[in-house]
């Protein structure tokens, strides 16, 4: 059992959770990810990892409740216990010193690249990072975020907090002033897809994160295929992080919104009451 | 007495009745059956079929005290030699092992052993009473043990009767590897799994789960921090794809996959387990061995309304027991032989639709013996499928050979160990099952992980 210390919430849907997990806290590095189930009943869900307190033996997580498994761990509080945590898994970020870099944060992508930012900024790097959210109330971690940079920028779409816009435009015009050597983009797959629409053709190198469906996450199983490059990987063991400009988008998207009706049938269970006898979710 | 030419019969749940659930298929021998069985064996003075037991239990002496009715003496003769003889009851392919060599088989069906020993760790399992086994003193000595599969579990249990402390470091959140995830609950109980491995924890077994090793700690960190030696058991983890266009659509399993979901993480019970699984009305799994009969068979028992096994080569060259063939055919599997996909097709949701077939006609033996299958030119049919499973086998799992550094692999990324001690060219890591010899069988894992376990023992001792 692996005790949640810690609960914040960002939004009414975006939540952290700092929990106990000495071993992963010691070891675990930037880019990497862990598996969680909430109860006996759970399925296993892949969380990026947003901070390692080696310290204090913890790691922290940031997630959206948008289905089932996310809402029931949204439901737990400070000194409530996960029944399974499992990492660090993946592959951790490349960090060398590549000169100039930026950090893209979308939406709860700004959790992940927060230690990204940190390692390549203690790397040596010059770390310009970039923040967005739909609007001013899904925005977090700004401080955290100027604190591992040297420059943050901070844009919502529709101009509630920062400078109106998507990401992306901000990247256009940090790369019209000056050269950027290596870009990370983390945040909803469309997200990313943009971003690699819009590096491409400025020539920056693109390192995106994959959060597809995964089960062992050990690279037993498959269900975490994507193409790159046109050749299948695993994102569990051969990535999360892949380049950006070779990812298939339209796959992986697809391949997410596989069990869009499962989805919507695990959370019908949990809400009409009939534990499922009613057939109300069948 | 006469001999009696014939096997008694297992009990089966009957085929329609069966595919509506998930519940043990064969329902084991009562206790009069059981009997009348032993007494088919000769008792050999030197009994054969022992020599096609990987793990060496004493077949005779356990059968003889069945016959006394002695079912207690029974299950812990056994237990002197096997840790889980309630899965190899049930799982392991007799007609090739024990069975095979069995004399009474010569001219008649051999005695049916496997049976047998089903029927005495299920007297255990319900009755209780066996000793944990005998148990020498501590050594002082500490053994890792990565992967709790079939393979690892029998070290253990092999390492702790020797005196060893021992730690098994599992993955996933629970024990037992693919007697969990892989063979489905109507062939092997889970429960029944988990009930074996709770005797391997008397015996002083630690295991600790959701510990990956070549991400947490690597082998040589094992090592650095205190084990003396090593036992690598990670098993086969690697599904192989066919790198054909398509494969990535929505509704392209592996089997792995498919088998997981529906059994580590009992998606036959969604909603009420969370985890989700998808059969549609038509799925075809290609492939022929055990892992495709499995697959194909929980693809009945989740809905499917057909249900195929796509196979290039001919009947003769499947690669599946007999016996899980004849309960696939039962059940109504159907059978596409000498058949191969060459292309999935899907919607504009990427979701899997049909896939486009080929017929083969049989060649010329190849490398392994098989007559090689060839392709039809012009034989092309689409053939309608909701869900495809691919079952073609499993390449070793790539996290511990790429995070222990030195070890000597072979060409096809398996560890390179010793067949006889399973000994690798690292000093105190030894490695045995899939992970060494590529997928196999279950009681073939157990047989290396009791050869390591001697090896680790004489290491043990002599460093």
């Amino acid at each position: 059992m692996y005790k949640i210390v810690r609960k914040e919430d960002f939004s009414s849907v975006t939540k952290l959770f700092e929990v106990e997990a000495p071993k992963i806290a010691a070891k675990g590095k930037a880019g990497q990810f862990f598996i969680l189930r909430v109860d006996e009943k759970g399925e296993r869900i892949p969380l990026t990892i947003a901070d390692y307190n080696p310290e204090a033996g913890t790691i922290t997580t940031i997630f959206q409740e948008v289905g089932r498994t996310s809402k029931d761990l949204g439901k737990l509080e400070a000194g409530d216990y996960l029944v399974d945590v499992v990492g660090p898994l993946g592959e951790s970020t490349e960090i060398e010193n590549y000169g100039r870099v930026i950090c893209v944060g979308g939406g709860v992508g700004v959790a992940p690249i927060y230690p990204i930012a940190k390692a390549l900024k203690e790397a040596g790097n010059e770390v310009i990072s970039i923040i967005g959210a739909r609007n001013k109330e899904l925005l977090f971690w700004e401080e955290k975020m100027a604190s591992v940079s040297d420059k943050l920028i901070v844009c919502t779409d529709d101009g509630s907090y920062g400078q109106k816009g998507f990401v992306t435009d901000a990247v256009k015009q940090v790369a019209d002033e000056m050269e950027i050597n290596k870009l990370w983009a983390i945040g909803p797959m469309p997200m990313m897809r943009a971003m690699a629409a819009t590096t491409k053709p400025l020539g920056i190198e693109t390192i995106v994160s994959l959060n597809p469906i995964m089960v062992d996450g050990t690279g037993m199983c498959g269900a975490c295929r994507v193409s790159v490059g046109g050749e299948t990987k695993f994102a569990c063991v051969d990535g999360p992080e892949f380049d950006g400009h070779q990812v298939d988008f339209d796959l992986a998207m697809r391949r997410l919104a596989y069990y869009k009706d499962e989805e919507k049938r695990a959370e019908a269970a949990t809400t009409c009451g009939c534990g499922g006898g009613c057939g109300c979710h069948k | 007495m006469s001999q009696v030419k014939i096997k008694h019969e297992m009990p089966l749940q009957d085929a329609g009745e069966r595919i509506k659930n998930f519940t043990e298929v064969a329902l084991g021998y009562n206790e009069e059956t059981a009997v009348a069985e032993a007494n088919r064996c000769l008792n050999c003075k030197k009994p054969k079929c022992m020599e096609g037991c990987p793990v060496e239990v004493p077949i005779p002496e356990f059968i003889s005290l069945i016959k006394e009715g002695d079912f207690k003496g029974a299950i812990n003769k056994i237990k002197t030699k096997n840790s889980l003889p309630a899965v190899c009851g049930r799982v392991c392919p007799q007609e090739s092992q024990c069975e095979k060599h069995c004399i009474v088989g010569i001219k008649g069906e051999p005695v049916g052993i496997g049976r047998l020993e089903r029927y005495a760790a299920d007297y255990e399992l319900q009755h209780g009473g066996a000793k944990p086994g005998q148990k020498q003193q501590s050594t002082g000595k500490k053994v890792a043990v990565v992967g709790s599969g079939p393979a690892g579990l029998t070290a253990a249990g092999d390492l702790a009767k020797m005196g060893h402390q021992v730690t098994v470091f599992e993955a996933l959140h629970v024990a037992g590897g693919v007697l969990m995830y892989g063979i489905p609950e109507f062939r092997l109980p889970k429960d029944i799994v988990q009930t074996e491995i709770e005797k391997i924890k008397e015996l002083g077994v630690e295991i600790k789960t959701n510990y990956v090793i070549g991400q947490l700690d690597s082998v040589d960190e094992l090592l650095e921090e205190g084990y003396d030696a090593v036992f690598i058991g990670t098993g086969a983890g690697l599904p192989y794809f066919m790198n054909i266009p398509g494969e990535n659509l929505n509704g392209v399993y592996s089997a792995n996959e498919f088998l997981t979901r529906t059994n580590l993480m009992k998606a036959y019970q969604f909603p009420n387990y969370v985890t989700p699984v998808k059969a549609g009305e038509r799925v075809a799994v290609i492939g022929a061995g055990n892992v495709a009969m499995d697959s194909a068979r929980t693809a009945l028992r989740l809905g499917a309304k057909e249900s195929y096994i796509v196979y290039r080569r001919s009947e003769k060259e499947m690669p599946a027991r007999r016996e899980e063939i004849e309960h696939a055919e039962e059940e109504g599997v159907k059978f596409a032989l000498l058949t191969s996909p060459t292309e999935f097709n899907g919607d504009e949701n990427g979701n899997l639709t049909s896939m486009t077939c080929i017929k083969y006609e049989l060649g010329e033996p190849d490398a392994s013996g098989r007559c090689r299958p060839v392709p039809i030119e012009g034989s092309q049919y689409e053939m309608k499928v909701d869900n495809v499973v691919l079952a073609l086998g499993q390449g070793p799992n790539p996290l511990v050979p790429r995070t222990t550094e030195g070890l000597e692999l072979t060409k096809r990324g398996n560890i390179a160990a010793n067949e006889e001690t399973g000994a690798t060219n690292k000093p105190g890591v030894f490695a045995g099952g899939d992970i060494v010899t590529g997928a196999a069988t279950v009681i073939l894992a157990m047989g290396a992980g009791k050869k390591a376990a001697r090896a680790i023992d004489d290491y043990l001792n002599n460093k």
